[in-house]
């Protein structure tokens, strides 16, 4: 039984500076895999690769079997990989209803119109923006947009969703809810890959951690093992030769 | 309920028809450069608005349609004439399309401009050693009004098609491209066969726009076909309107071009100097044009 993704070898570099080093690991269906590593470690050049926003040097990555290494965004997107960004990215001068309605008109299969502007209505509130449909996107603070951004992920009914510091910059309150709202989200059986560094979050979320350091993975594990290991430990520290 | 701006749309349509039938030469032909302007601003502002893409390749598209025009005019039934310039247009937007549309910014403006210059200077080059004479004389039987009754027609469909593709999921696409041009594929948009379709249909009208202006010159050659400085007319008058609505360009074009008829007359020797500090005063003064001016007072 193959797993839902599966990445193996996947390389980038950026000049003579290797980005991605052989980096190999899966999820399963159903599962949230936490993606850590120290700054600078490759966490989100992985994802741009796995999302197609980036090429792979070398290495394969099977999305429910079929190959998606260096196919264009667009492509891998309806293939059902929805994607947030590090530094969040709404719409700015759509209204929050139309930025969940980007999510819903160029998936397959497309929603539109009426039917669009319903599902938007019913994302918004899954999302805890119920009722703010029609207000202009960059009016919303920061975790709001949060939120909004996610909706758009979800919109596009993904089979897969990477989280790229998604529950980063939220004071603790918004935590908990950004927490429960990805908790919620795993009830209804979505697969998750998160790129995170808040350690609550990733003990009460993650089923398994894949660390990353210097473009290489350096364990891969249940969270409290994981974050247990020396080698993880020295790399958080700073060692760069860990 | 969405049609309803129909209603008021053809009304004005019907009225402006009227036009032909008391209006004096003077008059007809200023209203001819109007709609001929509108069909060019707006047709603009379909793509060049919402992806912010800054387009001078305006006049190269224009020109083509004024040289199928003088090339195939007496030749081929004026249908047919249309048709054609409208595929060869429609085929050279494709292909400059894909090859630079991948370019951002300021690379893809001076690569409009060069493209507008490269193909002047390429007809330049054929007539002046293939066909041995640099001008043409465009022999179209056809009145001032019926121009400008095929202009009307031609103004009407640039809207039409506008206000459909702001309805639409291409429209939608543009416009997201447009706000974050990393965000779009990631939600499943294919941000080149968007942008290469709506800068070809935006090619399509500039091209009829010149094929149909063409025989009200009798005379063309290069310089007038190919004239860069429609481009920059064009592009001053979308951005004082606001490229971001469909109506925006039309609020530039009706005070630019009676503004531009009246230094042209007046002062022939200085146009050029006048333009550029319009542009400048218009620029610096309304950023977001005439429409997006309206829209934030509404908004208050
Ligand atoms: N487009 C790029 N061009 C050149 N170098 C890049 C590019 N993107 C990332 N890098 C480099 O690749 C390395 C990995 O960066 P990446 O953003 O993937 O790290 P990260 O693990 O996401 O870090 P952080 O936790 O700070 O977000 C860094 O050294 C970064 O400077
Ligand atoms: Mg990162």
């Amino acid at each position: 039984m193959t797993r839902l993704l599966e990445i193996s070898g996947l390389t980038r570099r950026f000049g003579g500076l290797v980005a991605v080093d052989g980096l190999s690991f899966g999820v399963a269906q159903g599962e949230i895999v936490g993606l850590l590593g120290p700054n600078g470690s490759g966490k989100t050049t992985a994802l741009n690769l796995v999302s197609g926003a980036l090429k792979p040097d070398a290495g394969t990555i099977m999305l429910d079997g079929r190959p998606i290494a260096g196919l264009r965004p667009d492509r891998i997107a309806r293939l059902g990989l929805a994607r947030t960004f590090q530094l969040v990215r709404v719409l700015g001068s759509m209204t929050c209803a139309e930025n969940v309605v980007a999510g819903l008109a160029f998936r397959r299969p497309v929603l539109w119109g009426e039917a669009a502007a319903r599902r938007a209505g019913a994302l918004l509130d899954r999302v805890g923006l119920g009722g703010r449909g029609a207000m202009p996107a960059d009016a919303l603070t920061y975790i709001d947009q949060k939120r909004l951004e996610l909706a758009r992920g979800l919109a596009l009914s993904p089979r897969i969703l990477l989280l790229d510091e998604w529950l980063a910059g939220l004071n603790p309150s918004e935590l908990q809810e950004g927490i429960a709202l990805i908790r919620s989200l795993r009830a209804e059986g979505t697969t998750i890959v998160m790129v995170e560094h808040v350690m609550d979050a990733i003990r009460s979320l993650c089923d398994r951690c894949v660390v990353m350091n210097a473009g290489a993975l350096i364990a891969e594990g249940p969270p409290a093992a994981v974050l247990a290991d020396p080698a993880v430990i020295s790399a958080y520290l700073g060692g760069d030769d860990a | 309920m969405t049609f309803l701006p129909l209603i008021p749309a053809t009304l004005l349509v019907a009225a402006l028809a009227t036009l032909p039938l008391y209006a004096d030469g003077y008059c007809l032909s200023l209203s001819l450069s109007l709609l001929n302007y509108t069909v060019l601003a707006t047709a603009w502002a379909m793509f060049s608005g919402p992806t912010r893409y800054v387009s001078l390749a305006t006049v190269a598209f224009f020109g083509i349609g004024a040289y199928s025009v003088a090339v195939l005019g007496e030749v081929l039934p004026w249908p047919l004439v249309l048709l054609i310039a409208a595929a060869v247009g429609g085929a050279v937007a494709l292909l400059v399309g894909l090859s630079t549309l991948r370019l951002s910014g300021v690379y893809f403006v001076v690569f409009t401009f060069g493209l507008a210059e490269l193909i002047r200077q390429l007809v330049t080059w054929y007539e002046v050693n293939v066909t041995r004479a640099l001008g043409r004389y465009v022999f179209v039987d056809v009145t001032q009004a019926q121009i400008y009754w095929q202009m009307l027609a031609l103004a009407t469909l640039v809207f039409l098609t506008g206000w459909l593709v702001g309805r639409s999921r291409l429209g939608f696409a543009l416009r997201i491209i447009g706000d974050d041009e990393t965000v779009a594929p990631h939600v499943g948009i294919d941000i080149t066969i968007v942008k290469v379709a709506l800068f070809a249909l935006s090619a399509v009208f500039m091209t009829l726009a010149g094929a149909i202006m063409a025989p009200r010159w009798t005379y063309i050659d290069p310089a007038i076909a190919f004239n860069p400085m429609v481009s920059f007319q064009v592009l001053i008058m979308a951005l004082l309107g606001g490229a971001g609505r469909l109506y925006g360009p039309l609020l530039g074009v009706i005070p630019l071009t009676l503004l531009f008829e009246f230094l042209i007359a007046r002062f022939p020797n200085h146009f050029s100097i006048i333009l550029g500090l319009v542009f400048l005063v218009i620029v610096y003064l309304v950023p977001n044009g005439v429409a997006g001016l309206t829209a934030r007072r509404a908004a208050r």
